[in-house]
């Protein structure tokens, strides 16, 4: 039996970054300090999350009401282990990236600073706040939360080339929000609830009919936009404009993890994996995902720019969890709830060393970087590392997740169980565009001298800490307790294995 | 005594004579104006709150004039509905007289008298419309506040003139209109008082003068609240006026508009009337529907911001306007009756108004009315724009802003008409959600033009130049209310207001099928 614990520490968790957005703003003139109150914020927002896993892990719910906003809809968090396995990546992420902008930002002389870590915080708050929140109601205002708060960060540099790639970014995340409010709305109106519950909305499937569960599930779908599954993807390759660390957290990390959060939500939480098998869902959402997983690879092979090529290959390992998710299988949903935190890792260190090769020597295009490797080692090789985790090759993070996903296909059977050989496909397709970037950058000769020259210290620390933390994640998956989270989210969820044709 | 039957009468009293008090007193001093205009309407905006007060607690406050009984003598009746609708009248009002001070200094030095005579008119017109239960005593406050609204509108000359007169054009239509309503009805009735109309009437609901008079109170106070496709005399007449007195008409004073017709609707006719002889609400709700979008559509297409506002008034009357012509077919408790229409009453008195201030503000500082022309500015005037950034993120509906609110209810409006035998109407569920992008398309381009461009964004040192203190704190209030009002409503609906007001014309739980 789950027992139900109130407690106010959730708010306090979410509330963190608000009050330091507040005091950003306050010590504006005073960078020092400034910085001071983020990496405090961090600190502390994080140490309270992690405060919250002994609790979760006895199989119990951490909630907080508020007040009730309509009938069985109360705005308030609840807190369960699938959450807090977000909410724990974002936040220690946070910590991270935010020691990664202070040298990021006062390397380049970026301008408005200010305005940037006020909107970085605001952005954490939405992005935990969804982590947490037990509703779709809830969880509908921290996502548009999130989208505003990001807006200003993709249009930083303030070019006609970053406003025009804010524009286009709010254009496809606020209409998506419309999207995710109607699907709101209809969840609401046809069975009076907009809970999560293990399992999924029990008189969901009773109250309509099946071609209105459909229209509902993909309301759903283009509400979760941010999920960037093609072809709704484009807004994320444009939003590299950003500065790197807001890539790096934002659009590797928290946004698009927002977008995947909530479909794994809706499928398991909402709709429950009984009624998608019922309604067939599992393998329109199957055939976007091996879509976008091919299709989004082999864009990548073409650019030529890192951060866009990186951006790629977030969409890819994106579509990896909803392909998860998909299977409808135990160990496919464990994959697929595992990798967010898994690719999080990997991936922030990715963009973080591309922010670091611009930071130290201006270039941004791959074939510039011949024999980087040689002037700035430590960043390459973390590279190096998180570019493996991205073919999920041992011995990386990456491997646990693709091999749990393979499993999820061998236990759906069927033609399902050839599908490990999409992800392998996949896979190569990974190797082929990530390996040359090592080639170029270790085994070409470069143009200049080979004097060695690393990027600050603010950013070169955060970058090992998140490579070593994807190796450790391949010896010890417990880290940060999350495969104990996804263990316990799974037992909650209860589901049976093998049931596709 | 005074007594609590006395306030709705002192409250239009003393506005009239207050307004006379200014014309004499500017004369020695044209700077006590401002201030005696601020304490007559603080001091109607305390009367009103003990009048909402006494109204929710013990019922219906009834005076008449002169002692006369009805239907002889004039009668103010005030419930629920009027409270609620005074209430926010004299609090916008007291926060665009604060704002105006400075203001009109700057903008009409020479008219100071005139302009705050006519404003206080103008109050003095809108809480009438909104306490009397007569409903000639009605048309004559109508005129009075369209009257003082003409000539303000016009006060700053040229180009307002020609806005003022085809205001002054289209407004004297409408209110021959409404005359004319009244006419058949006292033909048909011989009485005006609304209370003894609506006892009256209902044994007169098959003769066709009575439908013809419903019709034209419809069509009359439809072009005074600018509802589409009667809107024309709107978007120049809110561009060209003062800026305190855009807020007010486009925050206000198109709202009494909609209370006159609630009141006809309800108060004289019945929902009984309505639902069954002339099924008007029905037409009104598809006519606003496409009133939100066109409204929305022609506001893209302007360059100059209180334009584009004044467009954006049009089609949030059409949202306004929805939830009234849904009121008949919902019976939820949370979203069915007048909930939703009284609500975005309220939400769009706060966002318009503090929009219109802001864009005033603008102009104030530095004659700027172009969008384009606003480019950087945060950086001058990071308060002024902060609010401007708040009310607009509540125009397109992020939550927990009032416009998420008023949007959600109104799409639960149409989900609980759609099955409750209207099945069309699920279409007004995506043109509100549509709505809610045009609304981003045009509001955010001012946000970016505000906050993204700029000629220098490396260099450290902009001059500050924010708003005096008595214009900028109206301003942030109105914007942070924008944010507290939604969450209020979220956590207080049903509110004990609306649900009498419900409750009084039968609608939403308490209607009888």
């Amino acid at each position: 039996m789950i027992a139900e614990v109130e407690s106010l520490t959730p708010v306090i968790a979410i509330l963190c970054p608000a009050i330091a957005s507040i005091l950003i703003v306050l010590f504006g003139k005073w960078p020092n300090i400034r910085e001071g109150w983020t990496m405090l914020a961090g600190i502390i927002q994080f140490l309270i999350v992690i405060s919250m896993v002994p609790v979760i892990l006895d199989g119990n719910i951490i909630t907080c009401t508020f007040f009730t906003a309509f009938p069985n809809v109360e705005f308030g968090f609840s807190v369960d282990a699938f959450g807090l396995v977000f909410a724990i990546t974002s936040s220690f992420l946070w910590i991270l990236v935010s020691s990664y902008s202070i040298g990021y930002m006062r390397s380049l002389h970026e301008h408005a600073q200010t305005r940037y870590y006020f909107c970085f915080a605001w952005a954490i708050f939405g992005a935990v706040g969804i982590a947490l929140s037990g509703n779709l109601l809830t969880m509908f205002v921290f996502y548009e939360i999130l989208t505003v708060s990001t807006y200003p960060l993709v249009a930083h540099d303030q070019t006609p080339e970053a406003l025009f790639a804010g524009r286009k970014y709010l254009a496809y995340l606020l209409t998506s929000g419309v999207f995710f409010l109607a699907a709101l709305i209809i969840t609401y109106h046809i069975s009076g609830t907009t809970d999560f519950v293990n399992g999924g909305i029990p008189n969901l499937a009773a109250e309509a009919s099946r071609a209105v569960l459909v229209v509902l599930f993909m309301l759903f779908l283009l509400g979760f936009m941010k999920a960037a599954w093609m072809p709704f993807h484009s807004w994320l390759p444009t939003a590299m404009a950003a500065p790197t660390p807001v890539s790096a957290l934002l659009h590797a990390v928290a946004v698009v993890k927002a977008g995947v959060f909530g479909i794994i939500r809706v499928v398991c939480y909402i709709f429950g994996v009984d009624l998608m098998h019922a309604l067939g869902l599992g393998l329109v959402l199957i055939s976007i995902a091996i879509f976008t997983i091919i299709v989004a690879n082999l864009f990548a092979l073409a650019q030529d720019n890192l951060k866009k090529r990186l951006a790629y290959s977030t969409i890819n390992q994106l579509s990896l969890v909803i392909f998860g998710v998909a299977l409808l299988t135990p160990e496919g949903i464990e994959g697929a709830m595992i990798h967010i935190p898994f690719h999080a890792f990997m991936k922030i260190t990715l963009f973080m060393c591309a922010g670091a090769i611009m930071v130290a020597s201006g270039k941004r295009n791959i074939s510039d970087m011949a024999g980087i490797g040689r002037v700035m080692p430590v960043t390459l090789i973390t590279f190096t590392i998180g570019a493996l985790g991205m073919c999920a090759l041992p011995p990386t993070a990456g491997y646990l997740s693709h091999h749990l996903l393979v499993h999820g296909c061998e236990e759906a059977g069927g033609a399902i169980s050839y599908f490990p050989y999409i992800l392998l496909i996949a896979a190569i397709l990974d190797v082929m565009y990530f390996f040359p970037i090592i080639y170029i950058a270790f085994f070409k000769k470069p143009e200049g001298g080979s004097k060695l020259k690393e990027a600050p210290l603010f950013m070169l620390v955060p970058i090992v800490i998140t490579a070593t933390c994807s190796i450790i994640f391949y010896f010890y998956p417990d880290l940060f307790y999350m495969s104990d989270l996804v263990e316990t989210a799974m037992t909650s969820l209860n589901i049976g294995g093998g049931m596709h044709p | 005594m005074l007594s609590i039957e006395h306030l709705p009468v002192l409250v239009v009293v003393i506005s009239m004579l207050s307004s006379l008090t200014i014309l004499v007193a500017g004369w020695r001093n044209k700077k006590s104006c401002c201030f005696i205009a601020f304490a007559t309407i603080l001091i109607q905006f305390i009367m009103s709150l003990f009048i909402l007060q006494h109204v929710t607690t013990e019922g219906p406050i009834i005076y008449w004039l002169g002692g006369w009984s009805p239907p002889w003598g004039i009668e103010y009746v005030v419930d629920a509905l009027n409270a609620y609708v005074l209430v926010l009248l004299l609090f916008l009002a007291l926060v665009c007289v604060t704002y105006s001070k400075r203001n009109i200094e700057h903008e009409l030095p020479h008219q100071i008298v005139s302009f705050y005579a006519l404003f206080q008119l103008l109050i003095t017109g809108l809480c009438g419309i909104t306490l009397t239960g007569d409903i000639f005593n009605m048309y004559v406050f109508i005129e009075i506040t369209s009257l003082s609204a003409y000539a303000l509108i016009a006060s700053r000359g040229k180009i307002a003139l020609k806005a003022s007169f085809t205001y002054l054009v289209l407004g004297a239509i409408g209110a021959c209109f409404f005359l004319l309503g009244i006419g058949f009805l006292y033909a048909i009735t011989g009485t005006l008082n609304m209370h003894d109309l609506s006892l009256i009437l209902p044994s007169y609901y098959e003769n066709r003068a009575v439908q013809a008079a419903f019709v034209f109170f419809t069509v009359g106070l439809s072009i005074k609240m600018a509802l589409f496709p009667l809107h024309v005399w709107l978007p120049d007449a809110h561009s060209f006026a003062p800026s305190e007195i855009s807020a007010l008409l486009s925050g206000i004073i198109i709202e009494v508009s909609t209370y006159a017709f609630i009141r006809i609707c309800f108060s004289v006719y019945t929902v009984d009337f309505i639902t069954r002889y002339v099924p008007i609400f029905d037409f009104i709700c598809w006519l606003s529907a496409i009133g939100i979008i066109v409204g929305s559509i022609l506001a893209i297409a302007q360059y100059n911001l209180k334009r584009m506002l004044a467009y954006s008034s049009v089609s949030q009357m059409g949202y306004i306007m929805l939830a009234v012509g849904l009121s008949t077919s919902t019976h939820s408790p949370l979203w069915g009756g007048l909930n939703p229409a009284l609500m975005h009453i309220v939400n769009h008195a706060l966002m318009k108004g503090c929009l219109f201030l802001i864009a005033g503000a603008f102009i104030y500082k530095a004659e700027l009315w172009d969008i384009a022309d606003l480019k950087g500015l945060a950086r001058k005037m990071p308060y002024t724009c902060f609010g401007f950034t708040l009310a607009a993120i509540s125009m397109i509906g992020v939550p927990p802003s009032v416009g998420f609110v008023s949007k959600v209810y109104i799409i639960f409006a149409s989900l609980d008409a759609a099955s409750a035998g209207h099945p069309a109407y699920i279409v007004f569920v995506a043109v509100l959600l549509f709505s809610t992008l045009l609304n981003l398309v045009y509001f955010w381009r001012v946000v970016e033009t505000l906050y993204m461009k700029g000629e220098d964004i490396h260099s450290q040192s902009v001059k500050r130049d924010e708003l005096p203190l008595s214009m900028l704190i109206p301003v942030l209030i109105l914007a942070a209310l924008c944010i507290i009002v939604g969450i209020f409503w979220l956590i207080e609906m049903p509110l004990p207001v609306f649900d009498q007001i419900n409750a009084l014309f039968g609608l939403g739980e308490y209607a009888t099928s």
